[in-house]
């Protein structure tokens, strides 16, 4: 494989990636399981599309194992859409990694939502070409994904529950972590990398900008264009929607629904107006009534 | 001189070129409204998807205001923000994904025209038309379009590989890759003396 060996190579082509992740902020980026839908996404005004086999509610409630989706699939998407295509592997499986970086996929989600390959390891994500997006739950994971090279950070959210409560505990815990790091002097950074198990110079490079180094995105469990409104008040600089559109009512007016919610978030008029007219969004599952089991954010640590 | 630099923030990397004007000492001002087109002295229009900068121009009921302000303010497009100016794409695929750009710069552009993510890359490109410096600067192209035709009108500032990847009409200059990515501020320094002098 084409991996680079030297730092700087291995910079410029961080750059690269974190340069495609800038040019997603404020938009959407939709998970897609055809072509149809890719299309569908694309002319709302979706910024990316996320490839997978089946949205994650019907992960939940099929069971199984969920793998990386098949080839063919994803590339009649890449066929269809103009915008990036994004697809999952599952956590720690470079080979399903390796296989997305071949068939020119632009970014790769390593992603709780699939079933984990790998109990303790994450994949490293310097050795890709193609950059790559990790599920966070806090500081310390956010910054423990980072120092394996990934250019772009999301909450990880409870995918496929449309229940917004753990992507806003994401999302409150990353930006308390970093709020807590600009309070500190120089030498106590070190002992608060111990204590979250960071690497330390990434920490460090969080103190000094006072936000994390990579774009950060929420995702997991927005539903409605106030859920991505709110992630987006909440510090978020662009929301996946999952289960939310596909699984609603009336998928194409609420996908770009979603994406006006993004432009506007700040703004309640506007937001009004979006909302309006909208059919049922999807009916969800409260995670607090959850079994511990059921849950996928747990997933990667 | 007194009124802010005016920033597309509609979608995309605005925020890069926020910080590379606030390091030249300058404000911006966001737009994201018709009216707020009144408040700024040029634009800029930055790196994003092209696809989606043309449909929320249209929805928020930009296009029209951003052409005629473009008739006597400046205005830079990076990126996505070049294919905005441009006034054709060129594309193998039927209805140019539904992407209509604005039609203020005489050329012809083709969208992701070096590839995917995995085909970005860094190169250097002369600057000596643009400000007359001798150092190349390191132009980031990410999934860059490709400058196919330029007009007669159409002043081309910087090439690469014998391409056109800076352009020019009047104060309206476009560029394939993204100067707000990197620490040079040459090009945004360029355009701010445009500005300055109109």
């Amino acid at each position: 494989m084409d991996t680079p060996r030297d730092d700087k190579k291995i910079m410029e082509l961080y750059r690269h990636k974190v340069g495609l992740a800038e040019m997603l902020k404020g938009g959407v980026i939709m998970d897609v399981t055809n072509a149809e839908q890719a299309k569908i996404a694309e002319e709302a005004g979706a910024v990316a599309v996320m490839a997978l086999e089946r949205i994650p509610s019907d992960i939940r409630k099929d069971g199984g194992i969920a793998r990386m989706s098949q080839p063919g699939m994803i590339k009649e998407i890449q066929a269809t859409v103009s915008i990036p295509v994004m697809a999952k592997v599952r956590i720690g499986h470079f080979a399903e990694a390796q296989i997305l970086q071949a068939l020119g996929v632009d970014f790769v989600d390593e992603s709780e939502v699939l079933t984990p390959a790998d109990e303790k390891n994450h994949v490293y994500k310097h050795d890709f070409k193609v950059p790559f997006v990790c599920g966070c739950r806090n500081l310390g994971e956010a910054l423990r994904r980072i120092g394996e090279g990934a250019a772009m950070m999301r909450t990880k959210g409870e995918a496929g529950s449309g229940d917004i409560v753990e992507a806003v505990r994401h999302m409150r815990e990353v930006t308390e972590g970093i709020r807590r790091l600009q309070l500190m002097r120089t030498d106590e950074l070190m002992a608060e990398a111990k204590n979250l198990g960071a690497p330390y110079h990434v920490l460090v490079q969080t103190a000094e900008l006072g936000k994390l180094p990579v774009p950060n995105f929420a995702a997991g469990g927005i539903a409605t264009p106030a859920d991505a409104a709110l992630m987006m008040q909440l510090g978020a600089e662009t929301v996946f929607v999952g289960s939310g559109i596909f699984a609603s009512e009336d998928p194409a007016p609420r996908a770009k629904a979603v994406v006006d919610a993004v432009t506007y978030f700040d703004d309640p008029a506007k937001l009004m107006e979006i909302s309006m007219k909208l059919g049922e969004a999807m009916k969800g599952r409260a995670v607090n009534e959850m079994d511990d089991k059921e849950k996928m954010a747990g997933r990667g640590w | 001189m007194c009124k802010p630099i005016g920033l597309l923030t509609l979608q995309g990397d605005y925020q890069k070129h926020q910080q590379a004007f606030a390091d030249l000492g300058r404000e911006t001002f966001g737009v994201r409204r018709p009216g707020e087109l009144e408040s700024v002295s040029c634009l800029v229009i930055p790196g994003g998807e092209s696809t989606t900068l043309t449909r929320l121009v249209d929805r928020v009921g930009l296009r029209e205001p951003v052409r005629e302000f473009a008739c006597d303010h400046p205005v830079l497009g990076t990126c996505a923000g070049l294919i905005m100016l441009a006034n054709r794409l060129e594309d193998e695929r039927k209805g140019h994904f539904g992407v209509e750009p604005l039609g203020l710069l005489d050329c012809t552009v083709l969208r992701n025209g070096y590839g995917r993510q995995i085909d970005s890359f860094t190169a250097p490109v002369g600057l000596e038309s643009l400000d007359g410096s001798h150092e190349p600067f390191p132009a980031v192209f990410i999934r860059a379009p490709r400058i196919t035709r330029t007009g007669p009108e159409v002043e081309i500032i910087a090439e690469y590989e014998g391409e056109p990847v800076a352009v020019r009409r009047g104060t309206l200059l476009g560029l394939t890759f993204h100067p707000e990515l990197t620490n040079d501020l040459r090009i945004h320094k360029a355009f701010l003396e445009m500005v300055d002098r109109v």
